[in-house]
């Protein structure tokens, strides 16, 4: 089950990540951390205007938290925060199985990671950029208007 | 070089025919003799034992007392006293460190413990410290995972009270001295502790020879249920610690507002034990000893281990964490594969339907000695065959290929 699971999108983005360097325009940060794995990361976003203009991550993980951060990077750059939002909620819904074919479509290159609701052992990893974007936006709602 | 085909013993094999099963050091499967053994006891013999006041708790303390004798001439104690039942050996380390510990340890002494142990082995003793403001020291293990007599000698001061120490770590695979560091720790006054969860299962122990104080193991590794340990303690420490759970079974008179406990070995075993398991234990000691033989268990996991080993010093971008000497590696091998993370090496062997463990393998202040986050391991046991070896090879070589790394 997990051999057709680290497929190219998945290799290509753990391989060469887009989006893995600091970020100096960034505008807020926040820290995920799984320990099961060790993995550690920490989410830089620049947002102007409810906006996110530009995004990006540092720190270490397995190939299936540095992937789905970058994916979920290449996604939500140039979203609105509710846009970033809902593709949130759609990423957990195709993590808990239950996602429909037009939603996983929204998902894009996400939906690489779908058949990572076969092994909950590395739900953490696949959630964790997921996790620590909510985490920050949630925060971000909270510390003020932009 | 296999005699008998053990693993067709063993239903687990019959229920997955392609499974390749190397966490044998997390945990081992069952031999159908000692399944048999257990449910026997629930169809035949279940009762509340201790009590013996009817046949039926009769069969039932016989079969409990019979597997605390088993478990007593198999490590080669002295008396049925010093065997007690216990969940696993986590527990009987907790155990120690509440019973034996609460009693002995005060502010001004010292505790020192391997850096290689376990987190069973390190948190109660790291509690204990935390709680009585006594120091915690650690002894620190070469880049081989090797630790040296003199080491230990340096480490120990008069104010010493216990060590702490694997006889295979879980990690490096590696025997420590044992008789010797036992030798060391006596003549200094020092309690010498030994987990031998990673032992008993894979060569002979004797607590005599051993010389050690304490020695704690668990059930489900040595081919036994989950759920049944052993905690061997010296009758006379034993006997001067304070019960460490209260309760039903381990008390002499209970009166409204006092209490005085049972003799050796129920004054540890509170509440309705676990019969089926000390059965199941009983029954896996049987069946290593009188059907398989630590002779042909150490020398089969030895061969593998070798055979493992050779093949993965030659790979590229394999590196073996401890000794570079496969016969420094009972039966466990770590390794980590440049680029793969653990849990990704963990999952393409999965794939490939081969179980192997990946982490920290419960030992996160030795990876951060070592100066690595996590590893991952394979591990052997009897069971194991030379296809089991090949097909763990055979994969462990694709792994950077799949992961995208060329050539």
């Amino acid at each position: 089950m997990a051999d057709n699971f680290y497929n190219e999108v998945l290799i290509d983005h753990n391989l060469h990540p887009m989006h893995l360097h600091e970020l100096s325009c960034a505008t807020c940060s926040n820290d995920g951390l799984n320990p099961t794995c060790g993995d550690s990361l920490t989410l830089h976003l620049n947002i102007e205007n409810g906006v996110i203009k530009d995004g990006s991550f540092t720190g270490v993980g397995c190939a299936i938290s540095q992937a789905s951060t970058d994916i979920m990077l290449d996604l939500v750059i140039g979203k609105t925060l509710d846009e970033a939002r809902h593709l949130s909620g759609l990423f957990t819904k195709m993590i808990g199985g239950e996602i429909s074919e037009d939603e996983l479509d929204e998902l894009e290159e996400a939906g690489a990671l779908q058949n990572i609701s076969k092994m909950p052992a590395r739900v953490k990893c696949a959630t964790l950029g997921w996790k620590t974007l909510c985490g920050l936006l949630d925060n971000y709602g909270q510390g003020g208007a932009p | 070089m296999s005699k008998v085909n053990f693993k067709s013993a063993v239903p687990t094999f019959e229920v997955y025919k392609n499974l390749v099963y190397l966490d044998n050091a997390a945990t081992t499967q069952k031999p159908a003799q000692v399944l048999d053994a257990v449910e026997r006891y629930y169809r035949e013999e279940n009762a509340n034992p201790l009590r013996g006041l009817y046949d039926l708790s009769v069969k039932a303390t016989d079969a409990y007392e019979n597997a605390r004798e088993a478990v007593r001439r198999f490590i080669g104690a002295k008396s049925t006293k010093e065997i007690v039942f216990t969940r696993n050996a986590t527990e009987s380390l907790n155990l120690i460190a509440y019973s034996w510990g609460n009693a002995n340890i005060a502010e001004d002494d010292e505790i020192l413990i391997a850096v290689s142990e376990h987190h069973s082995n390190l948190l109660p003793w790291q509690i204990l410290a935390n709680k009585t403001g006594a120091k915690l020291n650690y002894l620190e293990c070469d880049e081989h995972g090797g630790y040296s007599v003199e080491s230990l000698k340096n480490a120990l001061t008069p104010k010493t009270k216990l060590f702490a120490i694997a006889q295979v770590s879980n990690v490096f695979g590696r025997i420590n001295p044992i008789r010797e560091f036992a030798d060391i720790c006596h003549k200094n006054r020092t309690v010498i502790i030994c987990d031998g969860a990673q032992s008993v299962p894979h060569m002979a122990v004797d607590v005599a020879d051993l010389g050690v104080d304490f020695l704690a193991f668990s059930g489900h590794k040595l081919y036994a249920p989950m759920g049944i340990g052993v905690l061997y303690g010296r009758e006379e420490l034993l006997d001067k610690m304070p019960p460490f759970l209260y309760g039903g079974e381990m008390i002499d008179v209970v009166k409204k507002y006092s209490a005085t406990f049972a003799e050796l070995p129920h004054k540890f075993e509170a509440g309705t034990v676990n019969v089926g398991g000390a059965v199941g234990l009983h029954a896996a000691i049987d069946y290593i000893t009188n059907e398989v033989g630590y002779d042909y268990i150490t020398r089969r996991e030895s061969e593998l281990t070798a055979l493992a080993f050779d093949e993965m010093k030659k790979i590229d971008h394999v590196h073996i964490v401890g000794s570079d000497k496969a016969q420094e590696h009972h039966g466990i091998i770590t390794f980590t594969v440049d680029g793969v993370h653990p849990h990704d090496i963990a999952a393409i062997f999965d794939s490939d339907n081969i179980a192997i463990r990946a982490g920290h393998h419960c030992a996160q202040p030795l990876h951060e000695h070592l100066g690595i986050q996590s590893t991952a391991r394979m591990s052997l046991a009897y069971y194991n065959d030379e296809q089991d070896i090949e097909k763990f090879l055979t994969t462990l070589k694709s792994i950077r290929g799949r992961m995208g790394y060329g050539g």
